[in-house]
């Protein structure tokens, strides 16, 4: 089956020597396709300011709160992915996560008394249903997403009030059941952190070199092999620091060590969105849908069916979000800011490199993006910066991102 | 440049194309027979004859708004004649939805050429009809695949095919839109101005492009303004003036001017140079 490549020559423009990979590299970080570069290094100048500024940042302690606290930013960012891949938005998705948080925190307490992983059930239901219900809105009256999901933040905060006021709890509705509170507050056991960590780094290279190793049998022009091994090395060593982090005692009091169950929800959902963006139809044609509507249409996609698809996936998605913020703050309030959330949410995908005009994007740029607005937070908090400098700072890193995305844009519509 | 294997059909010698006498081996791919198309009171089309042979390339010329666009949209199924027949292989068929016209195997490649830049060009080429495996896309069969219909077309100039669609030029874009439409085993290739945004080089790229299509015994139905394109690539012409059909014919029996002649006055008269239509 192989093809003679005297006419195409290659797979990554001369990508077959460690040399061609690097000018390769540049050649896609200019053309705005490798957008995930810039922003690792972005976050590694953060990082390394902020370690700096105080040496606490880059303590065990520290690190896992900081990863705690991106998953939330991390999970909404893709519920908006799938969006934002269509050219679409949803306003209304912290407002949808907290209402899924309201169910299960309500069906979990003395009154009710389900079962968690039920009450987990009905809560994602409840914001697939929402993503459905404003997906068929907007798709069937062709209404833009914008106006009917700011409809629904104004809405979905009214239903959270009426909800958790109705409780007669003052406004708040605490997390008593253990497996919800220990969603975030709970770790895997240092042995479990070990064979977790493991497990997902063997799933990774195995697929990294299976899809290496396919190519080549095929004839087709593959990364060379040093190349895919520095990867998968790069991949290990990230895995296994990662693990010494968590495995370190951060207690004062009491030993606390391991991984939150919080990192292997966001390394699932990452893994899951992943999947159906590159490995599916489904995903394919939302790309394709964000690129270019009418082709798509004209190729015999059935557009709508799809947007409905993404729409449902951010339901689903804002669900298991919702889920981990009431276990962060244990409980849930009628105060939620659900408005600022989503504000963040859309700041973390395009800070990752998603573009706010649909077509480019991936999963990981939502955990990347996450990664980011919480470094910003967390690091501004240690070094005692003011809630005002916070705002500012995120708001030019914000603004950096989306100048980035916009010329990239510019720079791939040249021909 | 040579016959691929796996074509199907050869190249129709030039003498007996495009004939409908009753004597003739096969009939042509495509026959219009009196398409009108009206939209409310305005007569787009008037009582259109027309036949396109297998392994030629026939060139639809006419002025703005003679019914060029309308006449292709009706055999893409876009636009459903008001009245009319149209046969198939000698077949009478109904093109009532672009879909039926897709499953006999016309495509159209519009000029807009209804690509997605954000996508490579494996994923445009496969966009709507995707090889899977184990439910899958198998990457590695659409990517072979697109390669060995680029290299067939001699397609030279794109640097990968994974390379993404927005960064080619107005020529490897045709290149890719006209690919596509050969990958899904069409018969028939409509193109609607497939160099009015190009320039000189990637002009020539094309026209040969159009050329390799008809000579792997594919019908090729070309819309153009630019009469030096259409002698260097035609082997059949035909002209329209306000809704008719005015001549069809061998480009032989034309030249640039009375080409231009017959598409600004309609030449007074409606016959065909080959007495093929009626």
């Amino acid at each position: 089956m192989t093809v003679s490549d005297d006419v195409m020559v290659d797979h990554d423009g001369g990508a077959s020597s460690p040399r061609g990979v690097v000018t390769a590299l540049w050649t896609k970080v200019r053309r705005g396709e490798a957008t995930l570069l810039p922003i690792l290094l972005g976050l590694a100048v953060l990082v390394i300011y902020f370690q700096i500024r105080n040496s606490v940042f880059l303590s065990a302690g520290n690190l896992t709160n900081l990863f705690v606290q991106a998953t939330i930013f991390i999970l909404l960012a893709m519920a908006e992915t799938w969006l934002l891949l269509l050219g679409e938005i949803d306003l209304s998705v912290g407002y949808v996560a907290a209402l899924g948080a309201t169910t299960a925190v309500i069906l979990l307490d003395a009154q009710f008394h389900w079962p968690w992983y039920l009450a987990i059930l009905l809560a994602i239901a409840v914001t697939t249903a929402i993503g459905v219900l404003q997906g068929l809105i907007i798709i069937k009256l062709r209404l833009p997403s914008f106006i009917v999901t700011l409809a629904g933040l104004l809405g979905w905060e009214g239903v959270l009030i009426f909800f958790v006021d109705r409780q007669g709890t003052g406004g708040t509705i605490p997390v008593q059941e253990k497996v919800l509170y220990d969603l975030v507050n709970g770790n895997l056991s240092p042995l479990a952190t070990w064979i977790f960590t493991a497990a997902s780094l063997m799933i990774f290279s195995w697929s990294i070199l299976r899809k290496d190793q396919s190519r080549r049998a095929s004839g087709l022009e593959a990364v060379p092999t040093a190349v895919t091994i520095l990867k998968v090395a790069a991949l290990v060593v990230a895995g296994i620091i990662l693990v010494l982090i968590f495995n370190t005692n951060r207690g004062t009091f009491t030993v606390l060590h391991g991984m939150p169950y919080a990192i292997p929800v966001d390394f699932v959902m990452l893994t899951g969105g992943g999947f159906i963006l590159t490995r599916t139809k489904a995903g394919r044609y939302i790309y394709a849908i964000g690129g270019n509507p009418e082709a798509a249409r004209r190729a015999g996609v059935a557009v709508d069916r799809y947007r409905l698809l993404a729409f449902t996936l951010t339901g689903v998605t804002a669900g298991v979000a919702g889920l981990i913020y009431a276990s962060r703050l244990g409980g849930i309030s009628d105060g939620v800011d659900g408005g600022n959330l989503v504000l963040l949410a859309v700041a973390s995908a395009v800070i990752g490199g998603t573009s706010l005009f649909g077509g480019r994007g991936k999963i990981i740029h939502a955990v990347i993006g996450g990664m980011v607005i919480a470094t910003i937070y967390n690091g501004m908090a240690l070094i005692n910066m003011s809630a005002a400098t916070q705002f500012i700072a995120t708001a030019l890193v914000l603004l950096v991102a989306v100048t980035m995305d916009s010329v990239a844009r510019r720079s791939t519509a040249t021909r | 440049m040579t016959t691929t294997p796996g074509s199907t059909g050869s190249a129709m010698p030039r003498e007996d194309m495009g004939t409908g006498d009753p004597g003739a081996v096969a009939p042509p791919l495509l026959q219009l027979r009196g398409i009108s198309k009206n939209f409310g009171a305005v007569e787009a089309l008037k009582r259109v004859d027309l036949d396109v042979p297998r392994g030629v390339v026939t060139a639809l010329i006419g002025d703005n708004g003679a019914g060029k666009s309308t006449l292709i949209k009706a055999i893409a199924g876009i636009y459903p004649p008001s009245s009319g027949e149209i046969y198939w292989e000698g077949e009478r068929v109904s093109l009532h939805s672009p879909r039926a016209a897709e499953a006999l195997g016309i495509a159209t490649v519009y000029q807009d050429l209804a690509l997605c830049d954000n996508l490579d060009i494996v994923q445009n080429m496969y966009l709507g009809h995707e090889a899977t495996k184990h439910l899958t896309l198998d990457e590695i069969t659409m990517e072979l695949e697109t390669r060995r219909v680029l290299n067939e077309l001699s397609v030279s100039t794109v640097r990968s095919v994974r390379q993404l669609v927005g960064s080619l030029s107005g020529g490897q874009r045709q290149a890719v839109a006209v690919a596509r439409a050969v990958m899904h085993e069409s018969k028939l290739v409509i193109m609607d101005e497939p160099t009015a945004a190009l320039g000189v080089s990637q002009t020539a790229q094309v026209l040969e492009l159009i050329t390799q299509l008809a000579s792997r015994g594919i019908a090729v139905l070309v819309i153009s303004h630019n009469l030096n394109d259409v002698f260097a690539v035609a082997d059949r012409i035909a002209v329209m003036y306000l809704g008719t059909l005015v001549e069809s014919g061998p480009i032989s029996q034309y030249d640039t001017t009375r080409a231009v002649e017959l598409i600004t006055t309609g030449g007074g008269l409606r016959t065909n140079t080959d007495g093929s239509t009626r």
